[in-house]
């Protein structure tokens, strides 16, 4: 059931703990945007592995086709163009599930199953445990899973967890023609990342750097950034993402103590039970109501006899 | 059946009561879950070109079936050649979607003719469509073939035909394909052998 490279770390609503033995080896996907040209053909390989045909849209002006992540585009390119120091950037970022180490859909979901994390680091949607209530949509912080209006069950980018089981690449990364897009293990994906920044410094970007938002746990789907000081400005990537308050409160705080709550009165019934025991009525109280009701039942019967 | 008030009670209270522990996760499932099989375990893998540009690219086409002879193959997948000098495993957006190109109800699969006035496109075979082409490439270039210009120069020209060339060829396939093209002294001709 678990393959090596797979093994579960973390399953949506369930309190049986996972697999914690087997060390398997951490993986990312460092996309550098600075060596991106916009030309999607990770949008193309995505669909094509992932047997996904979103419908035709149509052109909006800009050079976004489609216009928004969805439950058959699981990751889309964000074009923007700003200006800093009166020179116009075209800052193009492949959009997609970020793979958080600490993952808020995963902490929102309450469909046991629905949301796997494996010990390599891949967050992964399970559609036939997904009861299609929304939840991850609200708990991710980078606004990436989509509801799908056919089946309604929610649906992202699973880092072609299929592949990686086989020790091959996401469709994305091996498809990249620019090499724009990495695969390997995290720790050579820092290093390569490493020296894509030290040769941006180089070329005038001083604020180069790595997006790897320590917020939610690090990613396994990471940026190199011309401007990391400024992650807004590439299509609003989140400045400091974290899993929305609501949602820890919920998990965190309340839940637990929900259960404590009910366990309290399980727990105080089952004591007053046994101490007190059920109430019972004393018997001539008994005799009394029946009396009563006999009366009363002769009385309506005389009236209905009149 | 008889239902009292107070069973009713005891009913709706447990019911509730268990539906909470549930909700609460209390509910121990077995913690079981698989990435999605790996679909091209045991596909027919096919080395090829990419027949878009003339950057060739490689290909590997993955097919149903395992070659058996009671098996229709089909493509199911195409990916990148690693093994391939130009593209090592990479490819465009084009590339990348290249299984809708072949499954495409518009792709052109066999030779058509279109006769002068007509508006309808006919199937010929491709023994039909290789001699109407030698013969009509004949005829022309006895027609207009240039062996010397007006000052006497021996130049050997062919401008009244062009030939357009497939681009998902070898570097030998492309050389042979310029070789046989130039020497009937074509001008107007484009193939692999550009780049």
């Amino acid at each position: 059931m678990a393959l090596q490279s797979l093994d579960i770390k973390q399953r949506s609503a369930t309190t049986t703990p996972s697999t914690q033995v087997r060390q398997t080896t951490e993986v990312a996907k460092l996309i550098d945007v600075s060596t991106c040209i916009g030309c999607k053909a990770c949008q193309s390989a995505c669909m094509e592995w992932n047997d996904l045909r979103p419908e035709v849209g149509s052109c909006s002006g800009v050079h976004d086709n489609p216009t928004d992540l969805g439950p058959e585009a699981w990751t889309v390119m964000r074009f923007s163009e700003v200006e800093l120091d009166g020179r116009l950037e075209w800052l193009i970022r492949k959009d997609g599930c970020m793979h958080c180490s600490d993952p808020g859909c995963l902490k929102a979901c309450p469909a046991p199953g629905a949301i796997i994390q494996y010990s390599n680091g891949i967050v992964d949607f399970h559609q036939e445990n997904c009861i299609g209530c929304g939840y991850c949509v609200t708990g991710c912080p980078f606004n990436i899973p989509r509801l799908s209006a056919k089946d309604s069950k929610a649906y992202k980018c699973s880092l072609c967890s299929d592949r990686v089981a086989v020790n091959q690449a996401p469709a994305c990364a091996k498809v990249c023609p620019t090499g724009a897009i990495q695969f390997g293990a995290k720790e050579d994906m820092k290093d390569y990342a490493e020296q894509r920044i030290a040769d941006l410094r180089e070329r005038g970007f001083a604020k180069a750097g790595l997006y790897d938002p320590p917020g939610v746990g690090g990613t396994h789907v990471m940026y190199v950034l011309q401007h990391a000081d400024q992650p807004g400005l590439y299509h609003g990537l989140a400045e400091d993402p974290s899993i929305s308050p609501l949602v820890s409160l919920w998990k965190g705080v309340a839940k637990p103590l929900a259960t404590a709550v009910l366990a309290a009165v399980s727990l105080g019934s089952l004591f007053h039970y046994v101490t007190k025991g059920p109430n019972e009525v004393a018997k001539d109280i008994e005799d009394e109501i029946e009396r009563e009701e006999r009366a009363a039942r002769e009385r309506e019967e005389k009236e209905g006899a009149k | 059946m008889k239902f009292t008030r107070r069973q009713f009670l005891k009913l709706s209270s447990a019911g509730l009561g268990g539906s909470s522990i549930v909700l609460m996760g209390f509910s121990p499932t077995a913690a079981l879950a698989e990435a999605r099989a790996y679909k091209l375990a045991r596909a027919v893998e096919t080395r090829n070109t990419c027949p878009y540009c003339s950057v060739a690219c490689g290909l590997l086409m993955y097919s149903i079936g395992d070659k058996s002879k009671n098996v229709q193959q089909d493509i199911i997948h195409i990916e990148g050649d690693p093994d391939h000098p130009v593209s090592r495993g990479s490819l465009c957006p084009k590339g990348a979607g290249l299984l809708d190109f072949i499954h495409s109800p518009n792709r052109l699969k066999y030779p058509e003719v279109r006769e002068a006035g007509s508006k309808e496109w006919k199937r010929i075979s491709w023994d039909e469509a290789l001699d109407r082409v030698a013969a009509l490439m004949k005829e022309d270039r006895d027609a207009n073939f240039v062996a010397q210009n007006a000052e006497g120069v021996t130049v050997n020209r062919w401008l009244t035909t062009g030939l357009l060339a497939a681009s998902a060829s070898s570097n030998e396939a492309g050389y042979i394909t310029h070789k046989v093209v130039r020497a009937t002294g074509m001008i107007a001709f484009d193939n692999q052998a550009r780049v």
